[in-house]
This record gives C-alpha cells, structure tokens and sequence, in this order.
C-alpha cells in the first residue's frame, strides 16, 4: 500500500518461494497445538493489547475464530507482531499460518506474492474531517478548502486524485509525521483533515472534545482489509475463508453467542446446517461438525465482533456502512451454507 | 621639630576584622560566580529568566496538574482542559510495561491487593529479585566470594532465568518468547549484549593485534563488517530476510535473533575500544611481561588486559549505555521491548487525551533514566577506586 518498491523488490523472491510453500498447514496446526497468527504492532480496534495484556481486537478475533473451529477452544492462538515490511515475509516463510493485520486486498499481492486473501473483514477507505461548526455536511463542499495531509503516503495521491477528478480547487498543507497532521488541523491551520476512516475515528477520540468533530460520510478510496493466508494449500485457504463467512452467515440468520444453544433447537433449516444439527459441513475440511457452532460460542458473530471492538459504542465509534450485511445496506455477503 | 621626626610603630597586631559585606556570605558568592563580570551578569540574568519561565511550566505539567492513580480516575480526568502529565494512565498499564505480554498466575490474578499483583507475574519478579541479589554483591567492591559469585551470575543465572521465563519444565506453563515484553524484554537484550560483548571484544582486539596473518585478518573482517552497517539493518537482516534462507518451516525464535545481532553488533564496538586500551601501554609493559617468562595469555591476562582495561573503563561504559539505548531498536523488528510497549499503550484509546503519548513517553525517558544514569555513577566510582597514580591529584 503504502511502498511500491518493496512490493516488486520482494515478489520476485516470494513469486519463487509461492512454488515451495508449504502443504498441508492445519495438520502442522493440529500437530502444534495452536495457530501462529500474523496481528499488527498495535491499531486501535484491530490489534491491541487490552486491560490484561492481551491483544483484542476485529483481526485478533478472526484469528479466535479461527481456533475455536480447529481447537473448539478461541485462546490456541499464538501472537506474532508483524510490523508492515516484515508481514509478508512472516507469512511466505511459515513463521505465521495466518496474517490478519489491517492487510489492503490489491491485485498485486494476490496474484505476484503468492497468497490468498480470505476475504474483507472490514472495508475501509479514505475519508474526511472536519469542525462540527463548519457546517460542512458532504465532501463535495469541500472545494477551497486547506486540507492537513501526511506526505509521501497513499493518501496524499487519494486526495489529490479526488479534488483533481472533481475539479474542486483545494490547499495543500503537509507534514511528515502522523501527529503533526493532527496538531495542524487541531490547531485550526486547516479545515480538514483526511486519512483512512477508522484512522480518522481513532485519532477523533484523542482531541479534547470529540463531538467538536465530524467524519463525512463520502469515501474516497478502497481498502479492504483481510486476513491473508499462503497460496498453494486449499484446505487451509477454504477453512480460513468459510470461518469468515460463518460469522456473516451468523450475524444474517440472528445467531449470537448469547443464544447459540437456544438456536441448536431451531427450525429454520439454514440455521441447522450452520450449527452442524442437520448435514456435516465440517467433515469435508478436516473439521468437527459442529465448527461453526464452536465460532459463535466463542467469538459471536460478525455483528458481535464489530460492535465489540469498532462499533458505535467503543472509542472509535465506526458506524457499520459498507461494513453492514447485504441485507441491511452493506455489502458484507456470505456464500449459503448448504 | 624632633616630636615631629618621631617614628610610629604599632607595636601590637590589629584586630581582624571581618571581611568586607560585599564578598562574604551569600553577596560574596554571587559576585563571584554569578555576577564576576558583565558578561555573566547578562548570562545570569537570561538563565534566572529562563528558569522562572520554565520551571512553573513543568512543575504544573509534571506535578501541580498531573493526574495521579486513584479511585476513580478515567480518562475524562486527563482529558478535562489544563490537565497536566496523566500519571493514571502509567499506573493502569504499569504491568504491560514492565512485563509485556507475559501470562499471569491463573490464582494471583483473580486475588485483590499489591501483594496479588506482584504474586501474579511471580516468574518474571523471582528473576528480577534472584538477578538483583546476584549483581548487587557482585558489584559491590568490598564483598568477599566474587568467584563463586560470577559463576552464579554469568552461568547458572541465565538457565535459570532461561527455564524461569519460557518454563514448560517443572509444571510451569510454556511461555514462547513473543510473550515477553516490557522492561523484561529490555533488560535482558541490554544484559545479554553487555555481557556477551565484553568478553567477545577483548578476544577481537586481541586478535586485531595478533601476529597471525589468518586470525588478525577474521577479526579485522568482523570488526569493520559489523561496524560499516547501522544496527538497524543487522536487525532487519535478521528479522525480515533471515527467515526466506531457512528451510521452509523452520524458524529461529525471533527474540534469539535480535539477541545475537545486538550482541555481534556490540562486540565490534568494544573490540575498538577494548584495542584503544592496549595501544596507550607503552611497549615496555609487553617486554617486561616477556622477559618474566609469561607466555602470552598469562602475560595478556595478568599484565596487559589489567592495565589496558582500566584506562578504557569510560570507553566501555560509553559503550554499554550506548547498546542499553540501542536496545530500543529492537522495536521495529515487532519486538515489545519497553518503548515498544509505551507506544503500542500510547495508541490505546481507553486512555484517548491529548497528554496521553507525552507522558508515555516522558515515562519512557526517566527508565531509562535511571538505568543509564546509574552505570554512568557505577563507572566513575570504579574508575576513582582503580586510580594508582597515572592521573594527578
């Protein structure tokens, strides 16, 4: 994403490496005991270690998820720091069996490093800033506005590109550090301030008063972020994906982790195949019948998780927007299970 | 006339008197440090001015406004505006500091009070009260054993601590190394890589000098290798390109890794310094250790290194605290040593105010501190205690 050279410097050798990978990881896992899972060095909501130490968070509750369907137990997870030069390489080498780190899907790391990503676990994009007493409600009021930027990073072309495409003029102000861009637009040197949206709601919750500030709701570029696992192994590549889109499937047929149990006894047939009371969906991917059901005991379904950890009532008090199920606005879509 | 021509002689000494107001007491001692000339009059003027701008500042941030731990304290407290350094916020996240991820004791950790919370990380605390017991008496001058002592300390110390922290030996829960973190993580790179350092840098200096043309020339190549590249990317070598030349499947423990290249790095360095010692011995020292019959270990070890060594202890500690810092480094390979672990905290949105990252960071700063500080007095006493005349007095 954020480094191209990198990117083409290392495909080459991970492109030779893709042949080699390695066969056969969830007999590794099961022979190890627990999953080696890739996580960031800390995002808010994603990755962090929480009151006791332990890291919490969406991605860190995939890989929960994950465990809870091999293991019937969410903690057989092994924690590997993965700063952004170091993750692909972790994952190509073996050092982790799943990287679920705030990773962007782009075709270049799908089709050159030789991984596959599992899915979206949280869409994000670009988004914008700006002071409550603005009055400023949609991005496109924004043309003449100052806009505090980072610089040398993604969001600086995004940005470019956008007020270019929409022909709005626009005022440039960029700092190299992170906390820079922020004191600037606090500071009032700017209107608006613009990075990723969850990037914009954490460092929202930073200011003296939040309320003070608003994130549009326009987007301007794509992000999605996934859990990524090697090329090459379809059975670990197919219970990484459908333990995912358990969790939709969960959250879109109401079950929770509250009332999993009470949903053993229910009559609508989707909801029996997915908790493993009618069919063995587990069987064919080397699992337990009842995987699904050990997901949402566990870790609750997709809602749960999101409303856990980046929903409106934590800090960073995301709303669900693309992130919704396809039946409620979004575009979260889980393949039936049958 | 001739009372006129009478000469005066006093003939009993004067009464001292008291030395003038204006250079005794507190007035004296301002003219002559502060206000001695011109100059420093104007120099004193801007330093008092400098202070009474300053220091009202950082004692309200620091301590007049800060938000101490107690009952009740939340985020809104360091938010509120003025707020000064949000001294809660340490406390709450001491534990992750000073032990990372490690797991804590599943019965101390359900128990209330202090007592609990030491209890609850025993394995990590029982190393750090075993390692002070041992470098306490070691390093204390007059105290009898060193011998039995070192060996505690530099052998059987290390499996302990080695079986203490990753256990899964005697009952104890395993504990792989990506667990440990914080203060823990930090002393044992800097330990490790002191200790590992020194001996290997006095081997390479004397191997630099040595007349074999194979040996000289290994350690020349690993001196200026090691010191032409920046530590960062010994670290980056070892963390991101190491993994893609080992079988598939196999990995080196990833903290292992920063261990040997922190401790190599260092040892490049002391090699140079360690060699800067034995080229201020004047040649006659090594005739003389020849002409006594030693042959050349028992010369080096009982002539040269002692005096070599000496002359070179600020060097070493320069050193030393120079690899404690360094050990910071380690950060950006995903290691949680204890600035990692401040700015993995300072993210955390449980403690979200603007003071948030300062006073993390300012945390950071006075471990460090006092870590650093304290070598710095250590060696200076060593230095005093190990003066035989080659300075004046």
């Amino acid at each position: 994403m954020k480094n191209k050279i990198v990117t083409v410097a290392l495909s080459a050798t991970f492109g030779l490496m893709a042949s080699t990978a390695m066969a056969g990881t969830l007999e590794d896992v099961v022979a190890k005991g627990y999953i080696q899972c890739g996580v960031t060095t800390g995002v808010p909501g994603f990755a962090l270690p929480d009151e006791n130490n332990n890291w919490a968070g969406l991605d860190v509750d995939y890989c929960r998820a994950l465990s809870a369907a091999i293991f019937n137990d969410p903690d057989k997870v092994r924690y590997t720091p993965l700063n952004s030069t170091e993750r692909f390489a972790a994952l190509s080498s073996g050092e982790v069996d799943v990287l679920s780190r705030v990773t962007t899907w782009t075709m270049s790391r799908d089709t050159q490093l030789g991984f596959n990503f599992v899915g979206v676990m949280f869409y994000d994009g670009q988004g914008f800033m700006v002071r409550k007493e603005d009055g400023i409600s949609s991005a496109s009021e924004l043309s003449g506005a100052s806009v505090c930027i980072q610089t040398g990073t993604t969001t600086e072309l995004n940005a470019a590109d956008y007020f270019a495409a929409n022909g709005f003029e626009y005022n440039p102000i960029v700092f190299v550090e992170r906390d820079e861009v922020l004191k600037a637009y606090e500071d009032g040197r700017c209107d608006v301030f613009t990075t990723d949206a969850s990037g914009l709601a954490a460092n929202r919750s930073k200011f003296a008063d939040p309320s003070a500030h608003v994130i549009l709701d326009d987007i301007i570029s794509k992000e999605p972020l996934g859990p990524v696992v090697r090329q090459g192994d379809d059975t670990w590549f197919n219970i990484a994906r459908w333990t995912y889109f358990a969790l939709l499937n969960a959250e879109e047929l109401g079950v929770t982790s509250a009332n999993v149990d009470e949903m053993l006894g229910s009559d609508n047939p989707a909801i029996k195949r997915l908790l493993g009371v009618e069919g063995d969906f587990g069987s064919p991917m080397g699992l337990n019948k009842d995987w699904a059901y050990q997901i949402i005991k566990a870790v609750g379904n997709y809602g749960e998780i999101y409303e856990r950890h980046v929903g409106p009532n934590t800090p960073l008090g995301l709303e669900r927007g693309l992130n919704a199920l396809w039946t409620q606005g979004g575009i979260q879509y889980g393949p039936p299970i049958r | 006339m001739a009372k006129n021509n009478t000469i005066y002689v006093r003939e009993e000494i004067i009464a001292e008197k008291p030395a003038p107001n204006l250079s005794k007491g507190i007035v004296g001692w301002l003219r002559e440090n502060l206000f001695s000339s011109v100059l420093n009059s104007i120099l004193t003027v801007i330093g008092v001015a400098f202070l009474i701008w300053v220091v009202p500042i950082l004692y309200g941030f620091l301590i007049g406004n800060a938000v101490w731990p107690g009952e009740g304290v939340t985020k809104a407290d360091c938010q509120a505006p003025g707020a000064g350094a949000c001294w809660a916020y340490i406390e709450d996240r001491m534990s992750f500091f000073i032990y990372g991820f490690f797991p804590q004791d599943a019965y101390w950790a359900t128990q209330e009070g202090f007592f609990a919370s030491i209890m609850a990380y025993w394995r990590v605390n029982a190393v750090f009260l075993v390692g002070i017991l041992l470098i306490v008496p070691l390093m204390w001058p007059d105290l009898p054993y060193k011998g039995i002592n070192a060996i505690l300390f530099f052998a059987v110390y290390p499996v302990f601590v080695y079986f203490m922290l990753t256990g899964g030996v005697f009952g104890l829960e395993e504990v792989p190394t990506v667990k440990w973190g914080g203060l823990t993580v930090t002393l044992i790179i800097g330990l490790v890589g002191i200790v590992v350092s020194l001996p290997l840098g006095i081997i390479l200096a004397l191997g630099r000098q040595s007349k074999m043309p194979i040996i000289k020339s290994i350690c020349i190549m690993f001196i200026e290798v090691w010191r032409a590249v920046p530590l960062i990317s010994v670290l980056f070598m070892a963390s991101v390109m190491l993994p893609l030349f080992m079988p598939v499947g196999m990995s080196v423990d990833k903290l292992l890794r920063a261990l040997i290249g922190v401790s190599l790095f260092s040892s490049a360095y002391m090699a140079e310094v360690v060699r800067g010692g034995l080229q201020a011995l004047p040649k006659g020292q090594f005739e003389a250790a020849a002409s006594l019959g030693l042959n050349y270990w028992k010369s080096m070890f009982f002539i040269i290194l002692p005096q070599a060594l000496k002359h070179v202890i600020p060097g070493i500690v320069n050193s030393f605290i120079a690899l404690f810092k360094d050990t910071s480094l380690v950060a950006i390979v995903g290691i949680f040593d204890l600035l990692k672990t401040v700015l993995v905290a300072n993210l955390n949105l449980d403690w979200a105010s603007k003071n948030q990252a300062i006073t993390g960071y300012l945390f950071a700063a006075m471990v460090f501190w006092v870590f650093c500080y304290g070598m710095s007095r250590y060696s200076l006493m060593m230095e005093r205690r190990l003066d035989t005349g080659h300075r004046d007095k």
